[in-house]
């Protein structure tokens, strides 16, 4: 049993959670999102509710209407060391919308999180994961140091799902 | 006057990322370059070897805003190929589809894109706070659009319900029936918007532009038609590439698309509208006449009202189809491969969006060839930059730098089909 089973196993069986997993699979390391989606379905958590959106914001924000817990797990592209793992407590902080650029959407991720407070739509909880990418050109296949990055964004999601589980 | 730069290192509120620069020598425009990063043609390369079947599915990847478009321009370029023709209700399907599309990707172009830059608002975000009502209306425009695309398509995002040949599975009227009520709410909210936009104030800017888009005897286009321009085009879709020829520019990694001895064209929403405003229902026509837009419009500002207008007529269009929708027996018609060419164009909510394979006995895709809107524009938005700029140049940096951003999302430009990454650079010496 892998640490991604093991935690997977412990989980509450209340913890309704939406993972969000935002990406191209058609857009090298744009995909990693989608990518650690579907490795986190492949685990078959009752209390978890996977879907794979391309980015675009207003369905986003569609898509986190009536959920309570959401982690969102994206590329990003802030500069830093590709592979690198960004952690945002959205509900705290404002989202740095520039981070979110390398989508190919113009009201992506951080539009729809910044949106969404403006409006009052975000829910009680949101957290987002960001992978550092290296690649965003049309392509498939993740960079090595984002491949490398999706195992531990696994254990991270399930780790806040946990938590959310025990807080709900 | 001095020399002067302007750099604005990146363009928001555009679909992906590019970059364009603009040269100010004294008071004259030296040099206007749309940049764009253009990886390879990595689709056309993609299809190839793939069945015929697949095309659909796999250049609906290309845009996470038109998927239909993409989907739409493949299969008929396969039914063309094959000799197929899809008719009746299957035919009007496909407009329905389309429908939703338009619907969803004018709603946030209008509001989320282009609306700010009239306002005032450096973003949808900050124009919420004193809109709110306009922005939750949008959003609910759009999701309207989502579900019709979402009911047709089988999904919302890369539809997988599209085939050569029609469906995989077709809408009983009762799956249909709860949109009505939705659609009706969305044609009123597309109205109030037209009247919205109608009230902003355009900058005085018009050019004598070659129009370029689909033209059917009775429709407003989406599927169907000829190539007409208003100077004179008038060619079948296969006639295409006789005319448009795609140019590489050395300082952008991107194909501009040009007319064979005429130089560039525009395609799009205002193109659309030009060629076929007596094609538009008659309360689209009304929603433009209230805006005050007359049936012909050279000025590029105003293409956000054409949009609206659009909007109108696909909300109307949706209805009229739902209302005369028999359920066919069979979601498609039987295609068989054979070897042969067939080439596709349809109205994306961009422009017109051609596609073009050649294809063996067994169905293989030998090669592939897609035009993008985007790529179709790219010359027009550099020339509306060099014009726009050389007769604004009194204008502040910061107020010269809007504008010019604004100049370009007239176009909606769709940088992620055409290219993956958008910067603005203004440079005055």
């Amino acid at each position: 049993m892998n640490a991604s089973e093991g935690l997977a196993r412990i989980l509450p069986a209340n913890a309704r959670i939406l993972v969000i997993g935002v990406g191209n699979e058609y857009c090298s390391d744009d995909a990693v999102g989608i990518l650690v989606a579907r490795r986190l379905r492949e685990l078959s958590l009752n209390s978890v509710t996977v879907i794979e959106k391309s980015g675009e914001g207003t369905e986003l924000m569609e898509s986190w209407k009536n959920a309570d817990n959401v982690i969102l797990v994206d590329a990003v592209a802030s500069g830093a060391k590709p592979g690198m793992i960004h952690h945002f407590d959205a509900r705290a902080h404002p989202i740095p919308t520039s981070y979110f650029r390398c989508s190919t959407h113009a009201f992506g991720v951080g539009e729809a999180i910044e949106l969404a407070r403006t409006l009052n739509q975000l829910p009680s909880n949101l957290t987002v994961f960001g992978i550092e990418g290296k690649i965003f050109n049309a392509g498939t296949g993740l960079s090595l140091d984002v491949q490398e990055a999706v195992k531990q964004v696994l254990e991270l999601v399930l780790l806040q799902i946990r938590a959310a589980g025990q807080n709900g | 006057m001095k020399n002067r730069t302007v750099d604005v290192d990146y363009l928001t509120r555009v679909e992906g990322e590019g970059a364009i620069h603009v040269k100010v020598k004294g008071n004259k425009v030296t040099d206007v370059k749309l940049k764009i990063f253009e990886p390879p043609r990595f689709f056309e390369a993609f299809l190839r070897g793939r069945n015929f079947t697949e095309a659909p599915d796999i250049t609906a990847r290309i845009c996470g805003i038109c998927p239909i478009a993409y989907q739409m321009s493949a299969v008929h370029a396969m039914e063309d190929a094959l000799g197929v023709k899809v008719d009746g209700q299957l035919r009007a399907l496909r407009r329905l589809i389309y429908c939703g599309e338009w619907i969803e990707s004018h709603a946030l172009h209008v509001y989320m894109l282009h609306a700010p830059d009239f306002l005032g608002y450096q973003d949808a975000i900050q124009m919420a706070k004193d809109y709110p009502k306009e922005v939750q209306r949008a959003l609910e425009l759009k999701k309207i659009g989502n579900e019709l695309v979402t009911l047709l398509g089988g999904r919302e995002i890369h539809p997988i319900n599209v085939r050569v040949g029609g469906f995989y599975k077709v809408p009983t009227k009762r799956q249909l029936a709860p949109l009505v009520e939705r659609l009706k709410w969305a044609r009123d909210a597309a109205v109030e918007t037209t009247r919205l936009v109608g009230t902003f104030r355009f900058p005085k800017f018009e050019r004598d532009y070659e129009f370029v888009a689909l033209r059917h005897p009775n429709e407003y286009p989406f599927n169907e038609g000829r190539l007409v321009s208003n100077k004179g085009l008038d060619i079948p879709i296969r006639d295409y590439e006789n005319h448009f020829f795609e140019e590489h520019m050395p300082y952008s990694s991107t194909l501009h698309s040009v007319q064979k001895d005429r130089g560039p064209y525009f395609v799009g929403p205002l193109a659309r509208y030009n060629l076929n405003f007596d094609r538009l229902s008659p309360l689209a026509q009304e929603a433009a006449c209230s805006a005050g837009l007359a049936p012909e419009c050279r000025n590029p500002f105003k293409s956000i009202i054409v949009r609206s207008v659009e909007t109108v007529y696909a909300c109307d269009e949706a209805l009229r189809i739902i209302d005369e929708y028999e359920m066919p027996e069979k979601p498609a018609v039987e295609v068989k491969p054979r070897a042969s060419r067939g080439c596709g164009c349809t109205e994306a909510p961009r422009g017109i969006l051609y596609h073009r394979y050649r294809i063996d006995d067994s169905g293989v895709i030998l090669d592939a060839k897609i035009v993008p809107p985007t790529a179709q524009n790219q010359r027009i938005i550099e020339s509306d930059l060099r014009e726009f700029v050389s007769k604004n140049l009194k204008l502040t940096q910061e107020k010269l730098t809007w504008q010019c951003e604004q100049a370009v999302r007239n176009y909606d430009p769709c940088i992620s089909c055409s290219t993956h990454s958008l910067k603005l650079v203004v440079e005055r010496e």
